[in-house]
């Protein structure tokens, strides 16, 4: 793989693999551009945000009749009051559908009970909408504040004039504009249709709110779609519905790559409610979002279609990867970490440092291949109609998807249509951890509905999911350091290989993109004179994908777990060791780095380790860590301590191991600086389930390969974590803060393992090098 | 076998294979999508119901299988939503997905009608379901809190 490719962002690479495959066919299109007000009152007060940052006011009819104007956020304030609001991100969980719109009903003092959410379609005029990377708050906050001071700035405008005062004499609170010191008000409706008449203030002019006058900014608020999901009416993916559907199941080849050989398409027809079988081609070149391909059953139930399948006895060409098996593979893996890679960062002369040094460690630490596993497996419904020729003319989607706007991207080659004649609607996702922003799902719901004329919704059941992944990667990671008398690093090397997520985009990717190395290797946080840190070359042979967290799951898991096992060669008190080793309060020099900051500006985002060490200061004083000496054998704390995705995180864990060497987590702390945040319930939710993903990742998270295959399909055989392996109690502590808002979402995962196996080697004196923990014998008495 | 009693109502199933699963009756044959798909293989909780307030996981359970048996899904738990154990998901903004809790609910609301007063250990053994989200802590305390208004 060249430099330049590597150097691609993630997002640059899909956008690349896109463009390569894209077919230009421009085809005439019987849907109407979507009209962006449908839904919305005549006469509202339109405001459009532009992913520039200006805004503008428009009327109904000019926004349906005007193709060149680019809304991308937008408000509407209806004749009676009403307030819309568009949520252009994916609720999977995070909040967000709530939490943005809060942010603009906050700056527009609008009262909640008259705001209405309206979800989204994928479109590029909209900004990004992939939910994805912990981005949705970074990315839109100040739009959304743009959009909210806007509309209410102009109802302002509109009631000075209409009072025949300055427009500094008015104040606006809980949808109605006040005049000062008088009794006389006005109500949001009474002042829509004045408004409308005036010209959009500029954004360098907004009156914006002072933030110690928010209502719901860092506040805590229930989820808008609480109700929806307590009584069972939310909609997902899985209930999505077109008038008319069928349903679809596949048989995909087991081996990535693989195509049919043989199938028995008389015996799947031959079950009752079979209305179809279908064969759908291998994808093309690198995965990307493409789909498998394999043999689509089509019935008109979920159960026929998938009894269906069990009747097919497809044979398979399973092609080049049918070789693949993880245990060798592994191996292979931390021999090259054993051995010189490519230099990725330097500093000073680390190999000499170390030696040189009195006393050397070094130690490998792996992670095994792990599924998304979400809740709801990957489910769309596609209607798309074609002409008597067979040419698409139109085609429409309901998704569980985390970007619709990717959906589009892939739709479209796969139909001969341009992407923004895509319609895509986005469903509530049953939890995605990245696995739904990879939309090769609505690729074959499309593509089997072109073929039967009649809507389908296609459904992945819980084998197919395990089955056919796009996997986390698998990988080693080798470190070794030189101490000094007192036990300080002096040196430090580090090494990883593992298969790129850049393979899923490029067939010929066969090192980490430096996007990747930076989630916890490259930027290495502490104060070491001598730093070397190189990568090692490692192919793909399954589809590879980001997971909630992603790299940060095994690079930080072995930078923690490195630094706690210096600490204890050191003989000092591993808390006491992470804050020296971290040194002065400084931030890290990210053009030096080479660090990507995701596209973070260094002003915004600074690399700032006194805020990194703030939160492992507060996590230990939170815990009481000082009393990890007085614990019995079999009890421990583990301390860790990460930045991932612009936020900062401190985990405590108390662990006990039964001398039989059975694990349970009693109790965890954590601190999480996230800079200004909105939702404050939202926020410790997301921490307390990142806190345990990272347990139940670290406990029994492994998917193994045999044959090209994964061995697990189901949750009896890929264990996650329950009820009784959670912690009596997670204590969160959020750092108040009014710095840029960073990632929550996934922030919480990276320090939370190496955490946990830390606490265990307090416990135990033994250390797990290689997750997941089930796999080690730790008993003790 | 041409009816099921769901919810009160007794409901017309003459057309569907006797071996369909319970699920997928409710969901595809009688349109009630609040019970959920996770695993098929009554390892996660999702599909969970009540069949004569028994706990059920509806994706093994073949419609055959039901006979006079009354059903209750989410749709029936109660009239305005408004079941101790759905006040106390509410109370504690349980849901973060959202998918797993109708199932994790009716789990609960089982559970509790047959032991009113659980343990922490009583709580993790009958509370086996499968959350991906994390929201493990909040449905114990939610399990609490309903117990306490069942009383």
């Amino acid at each position: 793989m060249s430099n330049s490719t590597r150097d691609l962002t993630l997002r640059e690479m899909i956008e690349k693999s896109r463009l390569e495959t894209e077919v230009k066919a421009k085809t005439p299109s019987t849907v109407n551009r979507r009209d962006f007000l449908k839904g919305i009152a005549v006469g509202s007060l339109v405001i459009l945000c532009s992913a520039d940052g200006t805004t503008t006011a428009a009327r109904a009819k000019d926004l349906a009749n005007n193709q060149n104007l680019s809304p991308s956020l937008f408000v509407a304030v209806e004749p009676d009051g009403t307030v819309q609001v568009l949520a252009h991100r994916s609720e999977m969980g995070t909040g967000i559908r709530t939490a943005l719109p809060r942010v603009l009903a906050d700056e527009l003092s609008a009262d909640w009970d008259r705001v209405v959410i309206r979800q989204a379609k994928g479109d590029s005029r909209l900004g990004d909408q992939n939910t994805d990377g912990s981005n949705s708050i970074r990315f839109f906050y100040k739009t959304m504040r743009a959009a909210g001071a806007t509309a209410r700035n102009m109802l302002e405008q509109a009631a000075a004039n209409r009072w025949g005062v300055d427009v500094k004499e008015v104040s606006t609170a809980n949808h109605t504009v006040y005049l000062n010191g008088v009794k006389k008000k006005l109500d949001f409706h009474q002042l829509v249709e004045d408004a409308r008449k005036l010209d959009a203030p500029q954004v360098k002019d907004l009156r914006f709110k002072s933030p110690k006058d928010f209502q719901y900014i860092g506040k805590r608020f229930p989820i808008a779609d609480l109700d929806a999901i307590i009584t069972g009416e939310a909609v997902f993916g899985i209930d999505a519905h077109i008038e008319g559907q069928v349903h679809a199941v596949i048989a995909r080849c087991p081996v990535v790559g693989g195509v049919a050989k043989s199938y028995d398409s008389d015996s799947a027809k031959a079950v009752k409610g079979v209305i179809d079988v279908i064969e759908l081609p291998r994808f093309q070149g690198a995965p990307v979002f493409q789909q498998l391909g394999g043999i689509a059953v089509v019935a008109e139930t979920t159960w026929a279609a998938w009894q269906g399948r069990e009747a097919l006895n497809v044979q398979w060409e399973e092609g080049p990867n049918a070789d693949y098996d993880t245990e060798q593979f592994m191996a292979a893996l931390t021999n090259t970490v054993k051995k010189n890679g490519e230099v990725t960062r330097a500093e000073g002369d680390a190999i000499t440092a170390i030696a040189d040094a009195s006393k050397t460690l070094q130690a490998t630490y792996t992670v095994p291949h792990l599924s998304h596993a979400p809740m709801e497996t990957t489910c769309a419904v596609a209607d798309v109609k074609t002409d008597e020729a067979g040419k698409v003319i139109s085609c429409y989607l309901k998704a569980a998807t985390q970007n619709p706007q990717a959906v589009q991207q892939a739709v479209g080659p796969a139909m001969g249509i341009p992407n923004d004649e895509v319609y895509c609607d986005v469903t509530l996702l049953g939890s995605g951890f990245g696995r739904k922003s990879k939309p090769d799902y609505c690729v074959e719901a499309a593509m089997i509905s072109r073929r039967v004329k009649r809507p389908v919704h296609v459904t992945w059941t819980r084998e197919d999911d395990f089955q056919h992944d796009y996997f986390h990667t698998i990988s080693a990671v080798h470190c070794e350091a030189g101490l000094n008398e007192d036990g300080s690093p002096d040196g430090w090397l580090l090494r990883a290989a593992y298969p790129s997520i850049s393979s899923t985009f490029n067939l010929q990717a066969d090192t980490p993109a430096t996007w990747e190395a930076e989630m916890g290797l490259t930027d290495l946080p502490y104060d070491i004179p001598n730093v070397q840190i190189e990568v090692g070359k490692a192919k793909a042979h399954t589809r590879i994908g980001w997971l909630r967290a992603v790299c940060h799951i095994f690079q930080n898991f072995a930078v923690s777990s490195f630094a706690d096992e210096l600490a204890d060669a050191a003989g000092r008190d591993p808390y006491e060791y992470l804050l020296t080793t971290l040194g002065e309060d400084r931030e890290l020099d990210l053009t030096k780095l080479k660090l990507g900051n995701r596209g973070a500006s260094a002003q915004d985002y600074p690399y700032d380790i006194g805020r990194l060490k703030n939160v492992l200061r507060r996590v230990a004083n939170e815990s009481k860590w000082g009393r990890h000496n007085d614990l019995p054998k079999g009890k421990g704390l583990g301390i860790a301590c990460c930045r991932s995705f612009l936020g900062y995180t401190g985990h405590v864990v108390e662990a006990s191991v039964s001398p039989k060497g059975s694990v349970s987590v009693d109790n965890v702390w954590v601190s999480i600086d996230a800079g200004t945040i909105v939702s404050l319930d939202r926020v410790l939710a997301q921490v307390e389930g990142a806190t345990i993903m990272g347990i139940s990742q670290a406990m029994y998270g492994e998917m193994p390969m045999k044959k090209g295959r994964p061995i697990h399909s189901n949750f009896d055989g890929f264990q996650v974590a329950k009820m009784s392996d959670s912690p009596d109690s997670i204590n969160i502590d959020i750092v108040k803060s009014e710095a840029a808002p960073g990632g929550v979402g996934e922030t919480g995962i990276g320090s939370s393992a190496p955490a946990l196996c830390n606490a265990i080697f307090a416990a135990t004196g033994k250390r797990v090098r290689s997750l997941p923990i089930k796999n080690h014998d730790l008993s003790w008495g | 076998m041409a009816t099921i009693n769901v919810n009160g109502q007794q409901r017309d199933v003459t057309d569907v294979p006797p071996a369909t699963p319970l699920l997928w009756v409710l969901r595809d044959h009688l349109g009630l999508t609040g019970t959920k798909y996770g695993c098929g293989v009554s390892e996660c909780g999702a599909c969970t119901i009540h069949i004569d307030g028994e706990a059920v996981q509806s994706c093994v359970t073949p419609v055959s299988d039901v006979g006079e048996g009354k059903i209750v899904t989410i749709e029936g738990l109660s009239k305005n939503g408004d079941h101790p154990v759905q006040q106390a998901w509410r109370e504690h903004n349980v849901p973060q997905c959202g998918y797993c809790q109708v199932g994790q609910m009716m789990t609960c609301a089982a559970m509790l009608a047959a032991n009113p007063d659980p343990t922490d250990d009583d709580i993790n053994e009958g509370m086996w379901n499968i959350c991906r989200c994390g929201t493990y802590n909040r449905i114990r305390d939610a399990v609490k809190t309903a117990a306490k208004e069942m009383k």
